[in-house]
Protein backbone atom coordinates (compact mmCIF):
# COMPACT_ATOMS: atom_id res chain seq x y z
CA UNK A 1 0.00 0.00 0.00
CA UNK A 2 1.86 2.73 -1.08
CA UNK A 3 2.48 6.57 -0.63
CA UNK A 4 2.03 8.34 -3.87
CA UNK A 5 2.55 11.66 -5.42
CA UNK A 6 0.49 11.90 -8.42
CA UNK A 7 1.41 14.77 -11.09
CA UNK A 8 1.27 17.60 -8.03
CA UNK A 9 2.18 21.17 -8.56
CA UNK A 10 2.18 23.46 -5.90
CA UNK A 11 3.20 27.33 -5.63
CA UNK A 12 3.43 30.25 -2.99
CA UNK A 13 0.25 32.84 -3.39
CA UNK A 14 0.39 33.47 -7.20
CA UNK A 15 4.11 33.36 -7.82
CA UNK A 16 6.14 30.78 -10.17
CA UNK A 17 5.36 27.29 -9.44
CA UNK A 18 8.03 25.83 -7.23
CA UNK A 19 7.15 22.22 -7.65
CA UNK A 20 5.25 21.54 -10.96
CA UNK A 21 3.83 18.27 -11.79
CA UNK A 22 6.12 15.85 -9.62
CA UNK A 23 5.47 12.11 -9.13
CA UNK A 24 6.70 9.91 -6.80
CA UNK A 25 6.17 6.72 -5.03
CA UNK A 26 7.34 5.19 -1.99
CA UNK A 27 6.22 2.03 -0.95
CA UNK A 28 6.31 0.23 2.29
CA UNK A 29 9.53 -1.24 3.75
CA UNK A 30 11.24 1.10 0.67
CA UNK A 31 13.64 4.28 1.49
CA UNK A 32 14.29 6.44 -1.57
CA UNK A 33 16.71 9.32 -1.56
CA UNK A 34 15.60 12.54 -3.22
CA UNK A 35 18.62 14.64 -4.09
CA UNK A 36 19.11 18.33 -5.43
CA UNK A 37 20.56 21.30 -5.28
CA UNK A 38 19.00 23.33 -2.70
CA UNK A 39 16.30 25.65 -4.15
CA UNK A 40 14.78 23.12 -6.25
CA UNK A 41 11.98 22.40 -3.93
CA UNK A 42 12.49 19.50 -1.88
CA UNK A 43 11.46 21.09 0.87
CA UNK A 44 8.21 22.36 -0.38
CA UNK A 45 7.80 18.62 -1.71
CA UNK A 46 8.54 17.08 1.44
CA UNK A 47 5.54 19.42 3.28
CA UNK A 48 3.03 18.26 0.00
CA UNK A 49 3.81 15.08 0.45
CA UNK A 50 3.37 14.89 4.15
CA UNK A 51 0.06 16.86 3.94
CA UNK A 52 1.07 19.91 5.61
CA UNK A 53 0.41 21.82 2.69
CA UNK A 54 -2.36 21.41 -0.16
CA UNK A 55 -0.95 21.10 -3.50
CA UNK A 56 -2.99 23.51 -6.47
CA UNK A 57 -2.69 20.41 -8.78
CA UNK A 58 -1.95 16.94 -8.54
CA UNK A 59 -3.18 14.55 -5.45
CA UNK A 60 -1.48 12.76 -2.70
CA UNK A 61 -2.51 9.31 -1.96
CA UNK A 62 -1.78 6.74 0.93
CA UNK A 63 -2.98 3.25 0.28
CA UNK A 64 -5.05 5.02 -3.33
CA UNK A 65 -6.94 7.48 -1.29
CA UNK A 66 -6.70 11.16 0.32
CA UNK A 67 -4.69 11.69 3.35
CA UNK A 68 -7.23 12.02 6.25
CA UNK A 69 -7.66 14.90 7.98
CA UNK A 70 -8.42 15.19 12.07
CA UNK A 71 -6.35 12.21 12.85
CA UNK A 72 -3.23 10.71 13.51
CA UNK A 73 -0.78 11.29 10.15
CA UNK A 74 0.46 8.27 8.86
CA UNK A 75 2.85 10.14 7.11
CA UNK A 76 5.07 12.00 9.57
CA UNK A 77 7.59 14.80 8.52
CA UNK A 78 10.99 15.43 10.25
CA UNK A 79 13.06 18.44 9.61
CA UNK A 80 16.35 19.61 9.32
CA UNK A 81 16.66 21.54 12.72
CA UNK A 82 14.89 19.70 15.36
CA UNK A 83 15.13 23.17 17.81
CA UNK A 84 12.82 24.82 16.11
CA UNK A 85 10.76 21.55 15.91
CA UNK A 86 9.78 21.58 19.62
CA UNK A 87 8.09 23.81 21.96
CA UNK A 88 11.03 25.75 24.05
CA UNK A 89 8.47 25.34 27.15
CA UNK A 90 8.04 21.78 27.10
CA UNK A 91 10.13 18.92 28.69
CA UNK A 92 10.76 16.27 26.58
CA UNK A 93 8.44 14.08 27.90
CA UNK A 94 5.47 16.15 26.85
CA UNK A 95 6.61 16.71 23.77
CA UNK A 96 6.83 13.17 23.41
CA UNK A 97 3.41 12.72 25.18
CA UNK A 98 1.90 15.18 22.66
CA UNK A 99 2.05 11.90 19.52
CA UNK A 100 2.01 9.27 21.58
CA UNK A 101 3.36 7.52 24.75
CA UNK A 102 6.32 6.31 23.45
CA UNK A 103 7.45 2.92 24.97
CA UNK A 104 10.33 2.08 26.76
CA UNK A 105 12.07 0.02 23.73
CA UNK A 106 11.28 2.66 21.11
CA UNK A 107 13.56 4.79 23.30
CA UNK A 108 15.98 2.34 23.63
CA UNK A 109 16.31 1.03 20.07
CA UNK A 110 16.68 5.39 19.18
CA UNK A 111 19.35 5.49 22.02
CA UNK A 112 17.60 8.47 23.56
CA UNK A 113 18.28 8.20 27.61
CA UNK A 114 15.63 8.50 30.27
CA UNK A 115 17.28 11.12 31.90
CA UNK A 116 17.02 13.32 28.68
CA UNK A 117 13.10 13.00 29.50
CA UNK A 118 13.05 15.84 32.41
CA UNK A 119 15.05 18.11 30.21
CA UNK A 120 14.16 21.26 28.38
CA UNK A 121 15.23 21.92 23.94
CA UNK A 122 18.07 24.55 25.12
CA UNK A 123 19.87 21.49 27.64
CA UNK A 124 20.12 19.11 25.05
CA UNK A 125 22.00 19.22 22.19
CA UNK A 126 21.03 18.98 18.29
CA UNK A 127 21.81 15.21 18.08
CA UNK A 128 19.67 14.23 20.87
CA UNK A 129 17.12 16.81 20.09
CA UNK A 130 16.73 15.49 16.99
CA UNK A 131 16.29 11.80 18.18
CA UNK A 132 13.66 12.63 20.60
CA UNK A 133 11.97 14.16 17.01
CA UNK A 134 12.42 10.79 15.82
CA UNK A 135 10.95 8.91 18.44
CA UNK A 136 8.18 11.21 18.68
CA UNK A 137 7.48 10.61 15.01
CA UNK A 138 7.50 6.75 15.29
CA UNK A 139 4.32 6.24 16.44
CA UNK A 140 2.60 2.41 16.24
CA UNK A 141 0.20 4.38 13.59
CA UNK A 142 3.33 5.75 11.41
CA UNK A 143 3.88 3.82 8.16
CA UNK A 144 5.63 6.51 6.28
CA UNK A 145 8.94 8.77 7.31
CA UNK A 146 9.66 12.09 5.18
CA UNK A 147 13.11 12.93 6.54
CA UNK A 148 14.16 16.31 5.23
CA UNK A 149 17.82 16.60 5.49
CA UNK A 150 17.23 15.21 9.14
CA UNK A 151 20.81 14.82 9.99
CA UNK A 152 22.41 17.97 7.61
CA UNK A 153 23.43 19.39 11.16
CA UNK A 154 24.75 16.61 12.04
CA UNK A 155 28.28 14.45 12.93
CA UNK A 156 29.20 11.83 10.83
CA UNK A 157 28.44 9.49 14.37
CA UNK A 158 25.13 10.47 15.59
CA UNK A 159 24.16 10.87 11.63
CA UNK A 160 25.10 6.97 11.34
CA UNK A 161 23.29 6.26 14.72
CA UNK A 162 20.23 7.95 13.74
CA UNK A 163 19.58 6.42 10.03
CA UNK A 164 20.56 2.66 11.29
CA UNK A 165 17.78 3.10 13.69
CA UNK A 166 15.42 4.02 11.12
CA UNK A 167 16.34 1.81 8.93
CA UNK A 168 16.10 -1.22 11.63
CA UNK A 169 12.22 -0.22 11.74
CA UNK A 170 12.44 -0.18 8.16
CA UNK A 171 13.20 -4.23 8.24
CA UNK A 172 11.11 -4.60 10.55
CA UNK A 173 7.51 -2.98 10.73
CA UNK A 174 7.75 -1.68 7.20
CA UNK A 175 8.30 1.84 7.40
CA UNK A 176 8.73 3.83 4.19
CA UNK A 177 10.86 6.35 3.93
CA UNK A 178 11.90 9.17 2.14
CA UNK A 179 15.02 10.67 2.46
CA UNK A 180 15.95 13.96 1.17
CA UNK A 181 19.43 15.25 1.25
CA UNK A 182 21.82 16.94 -0.70
CA UNK A 183 24.22 14.43 0.28
CA UNK A 184 24.91 11.68 -2.48
CA UNK A 185 27.40 9.28 -0.03
CA UNK A 186 24.59 8.92 2.88
CA UNK A 187 21.51 8.60 0.19
CA UNK A 188 23.98 5.91 -1.85
CA UNK A 189 24.69 4.56 2.21
CA UNK A 190 20.67 4.50 3.43
CA UNK A 191 18.36 4.26 0.29
CA UNK A 192 17.28 1.43 -1.92
CA UNK A 193 17.10 3.94 -5.09
CA UNK A 194 17.83 7.87 -5.27
CA UNK A 195 16.10 10.17 -7.76
CA UNK A 196 16.99 13.74 -9.04
CA UNK A 197 14.18 16.19 -7.89
CA UNK A 198 14.86 17.64 -11.60
CA UNK A 199 14.26 14.13 -12.68
CA UNK A 200 11.02 13.83 -10.97
CA UNK A 201 9.22 16.79 -12.32
CA UNK A 202 7.64 17.73 -15.70
CA UNK A 203 7.88 21.43 -17.12
CA UNK B 1 12.12 30.77 -9.14
CA UNK B 2 12.15 34.36 -7.66
CA UNK B 3 9.59 33.58 -5.74
CA UNK B 4 10.72 30.79 -4.07
CA UNK B 5 13.59 32.91 -2.76
CA UNK B 6 11.26 35.31 -1.94
CA UNK B 7 9.42 33.09 0.16
CA UNK B 8 12.85 31.80 1.30
CA UNK B 9 13.58 34.81 2.52
CA UNK B 10 10.15 35.30 4.35
CA UNK B 11 10.92 32.15 6.45
CA UNK B 12 14.04 33.24 7.41
CA UNK B 13 12.34 36.30 8.75
CA UNK B 14 10.08 34.99 10.64
CA UNK B 15 12.28 32.24 11.83
CA UNK B 16 14.81 35.41 13.35
CA UNK B 17 12.45 37.63 15.19
CA UNK B 18 12.48 35.65 19.08
CA UNK B 19 16.36 35.70 19.11
CA UNK B 20 17.04 39.13 17.12
CA UNK B 21 18.76 40.61 20.19
CA UNK B 22 21.54 38.23 20.78
CA UNK B 23 22.17 38.62 16.86
CA UNK B 24 22.06 42.18 17.00
CA UNK B 25 24.91 42.15 19.52
CA UNK B 26 27.02 39.96 17.37
CA UNK B 27 26.84 42.00 14.34
CA UNK B 28 27.42 45.07 16.32
CA UNK B 29 30.99 43.14 17.52
CA UNK B 30 32.17 42.76 13.96
CA UNK B 31 32.01 46.20 12.81
CA UNK B 32 33.34 47.74 16.15
CA UNK B 33 35.96 50.22 14.90
CA UNK B 34 38.33 50.74 17.40
CA UNK B 35 40.50 53.66 17.38
CA UNK B 36 43.89 52.90 18.61
CA UNK B 37 46.35 50.94 16.77
CA UNK B 38 48.19 48.04 18.50
CA UNK B 39 52.09 48.46 18.19
CA UNK B 40 52.67 45.28 20.11
CA UNK B 41 51.11 42.60 17.59
CA UNK B 42 52.46 43.95 14.73
CA UNK B 43 56.27 44.27 16.13
CA UNK B 44 56.61 40.40 16.53
CA UNK B 45 55.09 40.08 13.03
CA UNK B 46 57.68 37.33 11.79
CA UNK B 47 59.20 35.68 15.01
CA UNK B 48 56.36 32.57 15.26
CA UNK B 49 53.88 31.35 12.99
CA UNK B 50 51.74 30.45 16.12
CA UNK B 51 48.95 33.15 16.09
CA UNK B 52 46.64 32.18 18.73
CA UNK B 53 47.00 29.67 21.67
CA UNK B 54 44.12 28.51 23.86
CA UNK B 55 45.95 26.40 26.81
CA UNK B 56 44.18 24.01 29.15
CA UNK B 57 40.53 26.10 29.09
CA UNK B 58 37.68 25.63 31.34
CA UNK B 59 34.20 27.07 31.49
CA UNK B 60 31.67 26.35 33.65
CA UNK B 61 28.34 27.97 34.92
CA UNK B 62 26.02 28.10 37.55
CA UNK B 63 22.54 27.49 36.96
CA UNK B 64 19.96 28.05 39.06
CA UNK B 65 17.55 24.58 38.02
CA UNK B 66 14.20 24.27 40.38
CA UNK B 67 13.86 27.43 43.09
CA UNK B 68 16.86 28.16 44.75
CA UNK B 69 18.75 25.15 44.33
CA UNK B 70 22.11 25.67 42.02
CA UNK B 71 23.72 23.24 39.94
CA UNK B 72 26.99 23.73 38.08
CA UNK B 73 27.04 22.96 34.58
CA UNK B 74 30.81 22.70 32.92
CA UNK B 75 30.40 22.61 29.22
CA UNK B 76 34.34 22.97 28.53
CA UNK B 77 37.19 20.93 30.36
CA UNK B 78 40.94 20.70 29.48
CA UNK B 79 40.39 22.20 26.01
CA UNK B 80 43.46 23.38 23.67
CA UNK B 81 43.57 24.85 20.45
CA UNK B 82 46.54 26.26 18.53
CA UNK B 83 46.06 28.36 15.37
CA UNK B 84 49.03 29.51 13.04
CA UNK B 85 49.64 32.00 10.67
CA UNK B 86 49.04 30.56 6.92
CA UNK B 87 46.80 27.48 8.23
CA UNK B 88 43.50 26.81 8.59
CA UNK B 89 42.97 24.74 11.44
CA UNK B 90 38.99 22.83 11.57
CA UNK B 91 37.73 22.15 14.95
CA UNK B 92 35.59 19.26 14.66
CA UNK B 93 33.36 17.80 16.67
CA UNK B 94 28.87 16.91 17.74
CA UNK B 95 26.85 19.62 18.87
CA UNK B 96 27.27 20.36 22.79
CA UNK B 97 31.08 19.46 22.47
CA UNK B 98 31.94 23.57 23.25
CA UNK B 99 32.92 24.64 19.68
CA UNK B 100 30.93 27.54 19.77
CA UNK B 101 31.50 28.42 23.59
CA UNK B 102 35.08 28.12 22.41
CA UNK B 103 34.37 31.02 19.61
CA UNK B 104 32.95 33.05 21.96
CA UNK B 105 35.53 32.78 24.62
CA UNK B 106 38.10 33.60 22.03
CA UNK B 107 35.73 36.74 20.69
CA UNK B 108 35.48 37.69 24.67
CA UNK B 109 31.27 37.88 24.63
CA UNK B 110 30.64 34.96 27.06
CA UNK B 111 27.61 35.59 29.25
CA UNK B 112 28.73 37.39 32.68
CA UNK B 113 27.90 34.21 34.75
CA UNK B 114 30.66 32.25 33.05
CA UNK B 115 33.60 31.04 35.01
CA UNK B 116 36.73 30.58 33.53
CA UNK B 117 39.88 29.43 34.19
CA UNK B 118 43.26 28.42 31.51
CA UNK B 119 44.96 30.53 29.13
CA UNK B 120 44.72 32.75 25.71
CA UNK B 121 47.23 33.94 24.27
CA UNK B 122 47.34 36.24 21.08
CA UNK B 123 50.53 37.20 18.73
CA UNK B 124 52.41 35.72 22.26
CA UNK B 125 50.72 38.30 24.85
CA UNK B 126 47.68 37.30 26.82
CA UNK B 127 44.45 38.47 25.25
CA UNK B 128 42.94 40.36 28.22
CA UNK B 129 39.16 41.31 27.77
CA UNK B 130 40.28 45.24 27.03
CA UNK B 131 42.69 43.81 24.45
CA UNK B 132 40.40 41.41 22.53
CA UNK B 133 37.62 44.52 22.64
CA UNK B 134 40.37 46.69 20.77
CA UNK B 135 41.21 44.05 18.48
CA UNK B 136 38.27 42.67 17.14
CA UNK B 137 36.82 43.51 14.62
CA UNK B 138 39.95 44.13 13.04
CA UNK B 139 42.60 42.09 13.45
CA UNK B 140 40.37 39.37 14.67
CA UNK B 141 37.02 38.52 12.60
CA UNK B 142 34.51 36.74 13.16
CA UNK B 143 32.53 34.39 10.34
CA UNK B 144 28.99 33.69 11.61
CA UNK B 145 27.00 30.80 11.12
CA UNK B 146 24.03 32.46 9.34
CA UNK B 147 23.50 35.02 7.34
CA UNK B 148 20.96 36.22 9.74
CA UNK B 149 23.87 38.15 11.49
CA UNK B 150 23.28 40.86 9.07
CA UNK B 151 21.60 43.80 10.33
CA UNK B 152 18.03 43.30 7.64
CA UNK B 153 17.37 47.16 8.19
CA UNK B 154 20.73 48.60 6.97
CA UNK B 155 22.11 48.61 3.72
CA UNK B 156 25.12 46.24 3.18
CA UNK B 157 27.35 48.17 2.20
CA UNK B 158 27.09 49.97 5.61
CA UNK B 159 27.70 46.99 7.29
CA UNK B 160 31.20 46.49 5.80
CA UNK B 161 33.74 48.64 7.90
CA UNK B 162 36.12 50.14 5.73
CA UNK B 163 39.20 51.83 6.43
CA UNK B 164 39.18 54.95 4.11
CA UNK B 165 38.93 58.67 6.02
CA UNK B 166 37.06 60.10 3.02
CA UNK B 167 33.93 59.50 1.74
CA UNK B 168 35.65 58.81 -2.12
CA UNK B 169 38.55 56.67 -0.18
CA UNK B 170 35.79 54.55 1.47
CA UNK B 171 33.25 54.08 -1.68
CA UNK B 172 36.66 52.75 -3.66
CA UNK B 173 37.57 50.26 -0.33
CA UNK B 174 34.42 49.45 -0.69
CA UNK B 175 34.12 48.83 -4.55
CA UNK B 176 37.33 46.84 -4.50
CA UNK B 177 36.61 44.69 -1.67
CA UNK B 178 32.62 43.92 -3.03
CA UNK B 179 34.32 43.15 -7.11
CA UNK B 180 37.29 40.71 -5.20
CA UNK B 181 34.13 38.60 -3.43
CA UNK B 182 31.83 38.71 -7.12
CA UNK B 183 29.87 41.07 -5.59
CA UNK B 184 28.20 42.95 -8.74
CA UNK B 185 28.37 46.56 -9.28
CA UNK B 186 24.91 48.11 -6.90
CA UNK B 187 25.01 45.02 -4.22
CA UNK B 188 26.08 47.44 -1.87
CA UNK B 189 22.60 49.35 -2.10
CA UNK B 190 20.86 46.20 -1.38
CA UNK B 191 19.41 45.52 1.83
CA UNK B 192 20.01 41.70 3.42
CA UNK B 193 16.39 40.23 2.18
CA UNK B 194 17.71 41.09 -1.63
CA UNK B 195 20.39 38.79 -1.67
CA UNK B 196 20.74 35.04 -2.35
CA UNK B 197 22.74 33.36 0.58
CA UNK B 198 25.43 32.80 -1.27
CA UNK B 199 25.86 36.46 -1.72
CA UNK B 200 24.67 37.13 1.94
CA UNK B 201 27.30 34.92 2.99
CA UNK B 202 29.88 36.59 0.78
CA UNK B 203 28.78 39.89 2.33
CA UNK B 204 29.69 38.38 5.54
CA UNK B 205 33.07 37.48 4.35
CA UNK B 206 34.03 40.71 2.78
CA UNK B 207 33.17 42.18 6.22
CA UNK B 208 35.26 40.43 8.25
CA UNK B 209 37.82 40.94 5.83
CA UNK B 210 37.68 44.47 5.41
CA UNK B 211 39.85 45.35 8.12
CA UNK B 212 42.60 43.17 7.20
CA UNK B 213 42.01 40.65 9.98
CA UNK B 214 44.83 38.58 10.91
CA UNK B 215 42.80 35.85 12.46
CA UNK B 216 39.66 34.55 11.20
CA UNK B 217 37.11 32.37 13.63
CA UNK B 218 34.11 31.16 11.25
CA UNK B 219 31.73 29.13 12.94
CA UNK B 220 29.75 26.71 10.78
CA UNK B 221 29.95 28.70 7.85
CA UNK B 222 28.60 26.23 5.40
CA UNK B 223 25.41 24.50 6.33
CA UNK B 224 22.18 24.83 4.19
CA UNK B 225 24.62 25.78 1.31
CA UNK B 226 24.42 23.46 -1.72
CA UNK B 227 27.96 21.79 -3.14
CA UNK B 228 28.99 24.87 -5.15
CA UNK B 229 28.43 27.46 -2.42
CA UNK B 230 30.30 25.48 -0.06
CA UNK B 231 32.92 25.18 -1.90
CA UNK B 232 32.82 28.80 -2.57
CA UNK B 233 32.74 29.45 0.90
CA UNK B 234 35.72 27.42 2.03
CA UNK B 235 37.77 28.52 -0.76
CA UNK B 236 37.75 31.67 0.15
CA UNK B 237 38.84 30.57 3.44
CA UNK B 238 41.88 29.02 1.99
CA UNK B 239 42.55 31.82 0.34
CA UNK B 240 42.69 34.08 3.25
CA UNK B 241 44.56 31.14 4.71
CA UNK B 242 46.94 30.92 2.09
CA UNK B 243 48.07 35.12 2.54
CA UNK B 244 49.15 34.50 5.64
CA UNK B 245 46.30 34.66 7.85
CA UNK B 246 45.23 32.08 10.73
CA UNK B 247 42.08 30.49 10.16
CA UNK B 248 40.09 28.51 12.78
CA UNK B 249 37.04 26.74 11.20
CA UNK B 250 34.42 25.04 13.59
CA UNK B 251 32.22 22.69 11.69
CA UNK B 252 30.30 19.60 12.53
CA UNK B 253 31.55 18.36 8.77
CA UNK B 254 34.39 16.56 8.93
CA UNK B 255 34.40 15.38 5.93
CA UNK B 256 33.68 18.82 4.12
CA UNK B 257 36.96 20.50 6.04
CA UNK B 258 39.66 17.74 5.31
CA UNK B 259 39.04 19.09 1.96
CA UNK B 260 40.60 22.51 2.87
CA UNK B 261 42.18 22.23 6.20
CA UNK B 262 45.73 21.63 7.47
CA UNK B 263 45.04 20.45 11.17
CA UNK B 264 41.61 18.88 12.63
CA UNK B 265 41.04 19.69 16.39
CA UNK B 266 38.65 16.66 17.66
CA UNK B 267 36.50 18.43 20.33
CA UNK B 268 34.07 15.84 22.70
CA UNK B 269 32.22 16.93 25.54
CA UNK B 270 34.33 19.97 25.72
CA UNK B 271 37.39 18.71 25.47
CA UNK B 272 40.31 18.51 22.97
CA UNK B 273 40.84 14.65 22.69
CA UNK B 274 42.82 14.69 19.60
CA UNK B 275 45.09 17.00 17.28
CA UNK B 276 45.78 15.95 14.22
CA UNK B 277 47.05 16.63 10.73
CA UNK B 278 44.73 16.24 7.90
CA UNK B 279 46.38 13.95 5.80
CA UNK B 280 46.26 11.01 9.00
CA UNK B 281 42.50 10.98 7.92
CA UNK B 282 43.21 8.22 5.47
CA UNK B 283 42.48 4.42 4.72
CA UNK B 284 40.93 2.61 7.91
CA UNK B 285 42.06 5.11 9.78
CA UNK B 286 44.76 3.92 11.41
CA UNK B 287 46.94 6.64 11.29
CA UNK B 288 44.45 8.77 13.52
CA UNK B 289 45.54 8.42 17.64
CA UNK B 290 42.04 8.39 19.91
CA UNK B 291 39.58 5.75 19.46
CA UNK B 292 36.90 8.76 18.63
CA UNK B 293 38.44 10.04 16.06
CA UNK B 294 38.58 6.73 14.38
CA UNK B 295 34.47 6.27 15.09
CA UNK B 296 34.05 9.90 13.73
CA UNK B 297 35.83 9.19 10.39
CA UNK B 298 34.74 5.55 10.13
CA UNK B 299 30.92 6.89 10.57
CA UNK B 300 31.22 9.04 7.14
CA UNK B 301 28.81 7.59 4.84
CA UNK B 302 31.84 6.96 2.37
CA UNK B 303 33.72 4.86 5.13
CA UNK B 304 31.39 2.13 6.60
CA UNK B 305 28.73 4.30 8.26
CA UNK B 306 29.77 2.61 11.30
CA UNK B 307 27.99 4.32 14.25
CA UNK B 308 29.38 4.16 17.33
CA UNK B 309 26.55 3.15 20.72
CA UNK B 310 25.95 5.06 23.04
CA UNK B 311 25.87 9.12 23.93
CA UNK B 312 28.26 12.65 24.49
CA UNK B 313 28.30 12.98 28.11
CA UNK B 314 26.01 16.29 29.17
CA UNK B 315 28.37 18.82 30.68
CA UNK B 316 26.33 18.24 34.15
CA UNK B 317 27.44 14.48 34.93
CA UNK B 318 30.61 13.95 33.35
CA UNK B 319 32.48 10.91 33.68
CA UNK B 320 35.29 10.43 36.43
CA UNK B 321 37.81 9.55 34.25
CA UNK B 322 38.24 10.00 30.49
CA UNK B 323 35.15 11.58 29.12
CA UNK B 324 35.04 8.98 25.94
CA UNK B 325 35.25 5.94 28.46
CA UNK B 326 31.66 5.08 28.61
CA UNK B 327 31.66 4.38 24.43
CA UNK B 328 35.28 3.44 24.26
CA UNK B 329 35.72 -0.22 23.59
CA UNK B 330 39.84 -0.57 24.56
CA UNK B 331 38.78 1.23 27.80
CA UNK B 332 40.60 0.08 30.69
CA UNK B 333 40.51 0.28 35.00
CA UNK B 334 42.92 3.34 34.36
CA UNK B 335 40.46 5.15 31.65
CA UNK B 336 37.43 5.16 34.46
CA UNK B 337 39.57 6.73 37.17
CA UNK B 338 41.78 9.23 35.55
CA UNK B 339 41.48 11.84 33.06
CA UNK B 340 44.41 10.89 30.46
CA UNK B 341 46.92 14.16 30.09
CA UNK B 342 47.69 15.75 26.40
CA UNK B 343 50.64 14.21 25.16
CA UNK B 344 52.32 14.46 21.85
CA UNK B 345 52.06 11.67 19.34
CA UNK B 346 53.95 11.41 15.95
CA UNK B 347 53.07 15.44 14.69
CA UNK B 348 50.11 15.60 16.87
CA UNK B 349 48.39 15.00 20.28
CA UNK B 350 46.26 13.14 22.00
CA UNK B 351 44.53 12.72 25.07
CA UNK B 352 44.05 8.85 25.61
CA UNK B 353 45.83 6.32 28.07
CA UNK B 354 45.97 3.57 25.03
CA UNK B 355 47.51 5.83 22.28
CA UNK B 356 50.28 4.60 20.48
Amino acid sequence: MPLEARDVSFRYGRGDWVIHRASLTVDPGEVVGLKGESGLGKTTFARVVAGYLFPQEGVVLLDHAHLRRGCYNPVQLMHQHPEKAVNPRWRMRDTLKEAWEVDDATLAALGVEPSWLGRWPNELSGGELQRICLARALGPETRFLIADEITTMLDAVTQAQIWRAILARVRESGLGVLAISHDGALLKRVADRVVEMVDIMKW
Amino acid sequence: MAVVNMDGEKERVLDRAPSLEVEESFSNTASISPEKSEPDSRSSKRESALLLEVRDLAISFTQYSKGLRQRTISPIVDLNLVAKRGEVVAVVGESGSGKSLLAHFIMGILPGNARVSGELYYDGLPLTRERVERLRGREIAFVPQSVQFLNPLMRVGAQVPVKGKKKREKEKELRDIFARYRLAKGTERKFPFQLSGGMARRVLLASATARGARLMVADEPTPGLDDAAVGEALGHLRELADEGRAVILITHDLEQALGMCDRVAVFYAGTTLEEAPASDFNGDGHDLRHPYTRALWMALPSNGFHAVPGNQPTPDSLPEGCLFSPRCDIATQICFSERPPKRELRGGWVRCHHAA
